[in-house]
């Protein structure tokens, strides 16, 4: 075998493989090409003011949105975000701070634990906290589950950021007289603070998302709701009823609505990189 | 920045002295303290309820008995968590068999083939694979994907492979086949963002070495890339399985709901969150709901070995010792 | 801060509810499109009413009202004593009858019968094929295809599947042993389906599917139901006239539960079935106690006529009459409400 065929075998594995490696590529984005232009066009039809607007009316009548959900969602999002960022934000600094000893390592370890929770049984947890003592179906219980699923996620990505934060800092702030909180808090975590917030918007993003744990706390409404007592309807849980059923004006009406969840997701994905971006030409 | 800190100092001066001791320090490491202890009383609380709800499935089940019964009887509340266990199982595995491939062969091609500019492009399909809701896919596996696998893929596969046990039975496009499919393309981005992140820690040293050794660029991947990123990317997989096992909405609306074990693809199935889901709301015996949250425990013990197992890997990858070859 | 931003949605949504009370309810898909339709004109005349009623099966209804998480349910499948002893002043108050129906997707074959035994057997998996010598039988001079037969059937506790196994395990034994009757049972086959709708939309979707759905969700997606064999021996078509004929003869115990499974009369359909709202006898909260007993007036009433547009049966007078005393004793806060 000569040297010269050898190395044209190889060439050709070479190109080969790379070839191989841009099909793969090309296949993933026949999933994401297909899902965003189906949603797209199946959905947009239904878009429409009345459809932001209004309450969802009984099967066999015209017209009716999902203004209720889209509010729920909203609303029980927020109480995700009042219930559960500040822990999570709260314990990242922590571990970032003091978490070098045994109990940090043991707090890191269990946060580890809690963000592979599947969502279902996330649900079975808030029911059993909040719907069973409460005796009802509640927001509050949605909203109880949401901030579970949130706050190791957010609790990872903080401490990471303010372990980014470098040490040179700390010593320049400490040298100066600044006493050792005020130095975490003003110097240290305003400098990690983009990150953080980008952190959130991206458990936020997840947040708004889910529908399994929704499903036996927070059930559904038929009207407006903005009380945390009550049950409340969200768009992830309509979005489920409506493909599920027989109805085909049901079906058009998931699609419109997978649209509007996928547009409140991609802005806050978006906004969250529009912040990394603008953190990182603001860094100094 | 600096001006920032020189305020704070002269603030500093004025009000505190600075050092251990003062009670600044003392409440602002104490509320650390707090929020830390917190996360255990929620770690806690989880494990606790789950086992409190399930414990009366114990009085009448062995857990050799739950785990290996195929009976899911609510009349006479007889419960096995074999099928779901089967179903889990099955959707998962064929998830990762569709998924890891091409993830790995997107990994590469991000990370080794592609130019470095276009590399950083190239991973925002991937994140907004990631980033579309679990109930979008499952409509979309229930309407695109479902009537596809009905009328194309599962006809042309029982005509050919039929003599497998695998492609047996009536194409009726739900169950097995589909909710793996789905799942493979929703692990995808989990796989492929881990990956690319640990092919990025090989250091560049191992793969200019093989390359001024003459080896084309696929051999310098084999080489250098690959053993060096073994490790990691077993965590990337291992990550992506725990994704697969968990996931609910798009599993459920397109298994079938039939707690029944086949050797068929194309046969209707059950998973572990989708029964949950579909039953929890409804479960009327204490046994029934222990079932349930026995279903649960067993869900939340497996994903968590999943992701510590995961875990290991991948930060032993990027912390530990370069080698060339393997 | 947490705090009181709590305390800001408790006021704002208690603000809120001053001025409308929202009365939760949850249970059967059977009713679903009656009931939403009845919430809906009744929130039209009382504005400050809102009934939120969430179908998630019969099986569900029944759980949630037991629980005390909803403040009534609905179910087609009467309460077991067991279940009844969890929540002892449980009234059932039958509203209308419905008609589970045999529905299938099997193009060209438009008008089939089946006997009480072949679909026994149909859905205990011991058939499977379409061209099965027993469905022939009930079918002679029919060309049958050589396909297999996939069962759609709920996924979740349903009344409708209590109905529906009742009446199997009452026409087959072997059905009664090998599967049962309840609002769940151990399906040796099938695929699963929540809700009426679940199943309806697994039976429109899956070429020879066969399921069984109520007569409402079948007539509006225009299904293919099956004439179905009688006590008497005829075979029936599913109508509000022949669900009306089956609850005929019925013998109503003092507390409405009762199965009107294979009815004997010539014109009785085999699959009808009451179905039930559960409330407290004696209902604590003043406000949703009297919205609710006066809200049950007007659907025994008013609510009545609404059936029949939307392929219920109206309960029968004698029922009806009696249903609407049993309303007249049930009480707030031990006071009995008096009709507006």
């Amino acid at each position: 075998m000569s040297l010269h065929s050898s190395f044209t075998y190889r060439k050709a594995v070479d190109r080969g493989m790379a070839g191989l490696c841009a099909v793969f590529f090309a296949l993933a984005f026949v999933p994401l090409i297909s899902v965003l232009w189906l949603v797209i066009s199946k959905g947009a039809a239904g878009l429409s003011w009345g459809f932001f607007t209004q309450l969802p009316k009984p099967v066999g009548e015209e017209g009716g949105g999902i203004g209720n959900a889209l509010i729920g969602t909203l609303f029980m999002v927020g109480i995700a975000c009042v219930a559960g960022l500040p822990l999570g934000v709260g314990a990242g600094i922590y571990l970032a701070e003091k978490g070098d000893g045994t109990f940090g390592s043991t707090v890191r370890f269990v946060a580890e634990v809690l963000s592979g929770v599947p969502s279902i049984v996330v649900g079975i947890v808030a029911y059993a906290l909040v719907v069973k003592p409460m005796g009802h179906f509640s927001a509050l219980a949605g909203g109880v589950a949401l901030a579970i699923l949130m706050i190791p996620t957010v609790a990872r990505t903080t401490e990471e950021l303010v372990r980014l934060v470098p040490g040179s800092l700390r010593e320049a702030s400490l040298a100066l007289g600044v006493p050792n909180w005020k130095t975490s808090l003003r110097v240290i975590i305003r400098t990690a603070m983009g990150g953080i917030v980008t952190a959130c918007l991206l458990a936020v993003a997840r947040a708004a998302g889910e529908t399994a744990p929704l499903i036996f706390t927070a059930l559904n409404n038929q009207y407006w709701n903005v009380d945390p007592r009550a049950p409340t309807a969200s768009l992830t849980v309509a979005i489920y009823n409506y493909a599920i059923s027989p109805y085909d004006d049901w079906h058009a009406k998931a699609w419109t609505a997978s649209l509007v969840l996928l547009i409140v997701v991609g802005l806050l994905n978006i906004a969250s990189r529009y912040l990394t971006r603008s953190r990182l030409k603001g860094a100094r | 920045m600096a001006e920032a800190a020189g305020n704070l100092a002269v603030e500093a001066a004025e009000e505190n002295r600075p050092g251990p001791g003062n009670v600044g320090d003392r409440v602002f490491n104490g509320t650390l303290w707090a929020l830390g202890v917190m996360v255990l009383v929620v770690a806690g609380l989880i494990v606790l309820n789950l086992a409190l709800v399930a414990r009366p499935l114990a009085k009448e089940h062995s857990l050799w008995g739950f785990i290996t019964s195929s009976e899911w009887n609510p009349v006479d509340d007889r419960y096995g968590a074999l099928p779901f266990l089967y179903g889990t199982l099955v959707t998962s595995a064929l998830s990762i068999l569709m998924a890891v491939p091409v993830a790995i062969g997107l990994a590469l091609f991000i990370t080794q083939f592609a130019p470095a500019k276009l590399g950083r492009v190239l991973t925002i399909p991937v994140e907004l694979l990631a980033a579309i809701p679990s109930v979008v896919y499952g409509l979309w596996g229930l309407f695109i994907v479902v009537p596809w696998l009905r009328e194309s893929i599962q006809p042309w596969l029982g005509r050919h492979f039929g003599f497998l046990p695998l492609f047996q039975g009536p194409p009726i496009g739900l169950g097995f086949l589909a909710a793996g499919a789905i799942l493979a393309v929703m692990i995808l981005p989990t796989v492929v963002s881990v990956s690319v992140e640990v092919m990025k820690t090989t250091p560049e040293a191992n793969r200019e070495a093989a390359l001024a050794l003459g080896a084309t660029k696929w051999e310098a991947v084999m080489l250098a890339v690959i053993p060096y990123s073994r490790a990691g990317i077993l965590g990337a997989v291992l990550l992506g399985l725990g994704r697969a096992l968990g996931e609910t909405m798009a599993v459920t609306m397109v298994i079938g709901n039939s707690p029944r074990i086949s050797a068929s693809l194309f046969a209707a199935g059950y998973s572990l969150p989708a029964v949950i889901a579909n039953e929890f709301a409804e479960a009327v015996s204490d046994v029934h709901i222990g079932a349930l949250a026995g279903l649960g425990l067993i869900l939340f013990a497996t994903t968590f070995l999943l992701n510590a197992g995961a875990r290991i890997l991948v930060t032993a990858v990027q912390k530990g010792p370069s080698r060339i070859s393997g | 801060m947490k705090k009181f931003l709590m305390g800001l949605l408790l006021v704002a949504g208690s603000t809120a509810s001053a001025q409308s009370l929202l009365i939760n309810g949850a249970g059967a898909t059977f009713p679903a499109p009656l009931y939403q339709k009845w919430f809906s004109e009744y929130n039209k005349i009382n504005p400050n009413l809102k009934f939120n009623y969430q179908a998630i099966g019969s099986g569900g209804g029944i759980k949630q009202f037991s629980e005390g998480t909803v403040d009534f349910g609905a179910t087609d499948a009467p309460m077991k004593d067991d279940q009844i002893a969890k929540v002892p002043d449980v009234v059932h108050i039958p509203t209308v009858l419905g008609a589970v129906v045999v529905a299938y997707n099997a193009p060209g074959l438009k008008n089939l019968r089946f006997s009480g035994e072949t679909l026994a057997d149909i859905f205990s998996g011991k058939i499977t094929k379409w061209n099965d010598p027993a469905i022939a039988a009930d079918n002679p001079g029919v060309k049958m295809p050589d396909q297999s037969i996939t069962i759609a059937r709920r996924s979740d506790g349903s009344g409708t599947n209590a109905i529906f196994t009742d009446y199997l395990s009452k026409v087959s034994p072997e059905f009664k042993t090998k599967v049962g009757s309840g609002t769940s049972v151990n399906w040796p086959v099938g695929l699963g389906g929540k809700g009426n709708d679940g199943v309806t939309g697994l039976i429109k979707s899956t070429p020879g599917s066969i399921g069984y759905v109520e007569l409402a969700y079948a007539l509006q997606q225009k299904l293919t139901v099956a004439e179905i064999k009688n006590k008497d021996g005829n075979w029936v078509k599913p109508s509000i006239e022949s669900t009306t004929a089956a609850a005929a003869g019925v013998e109503m115990p003092a507390d409405y539960r009762v199965s009107i499974t294979n009815a004997a009369g010539k014109d009785s359909w085999p699959i009808a079935g009451f179905t039930w709202l559960l409330v407290h006898k004696d209902m604590k909260d003043q406000a949703k106690g009297t919205a609710m007993v006066n809200f049950l007036r007007w659907a025994l009433t008013d609510g009545e006529k609404m059936a029949t547009p939307l392929d219920y049966a109206p309960l029968p007078q004698p029922v009806q009459e009696r249903v609407m005393k049993t309303i007249d004793t049930l009480t707030v806060n031990g006071t009995k409400v008096s009709a507006k």
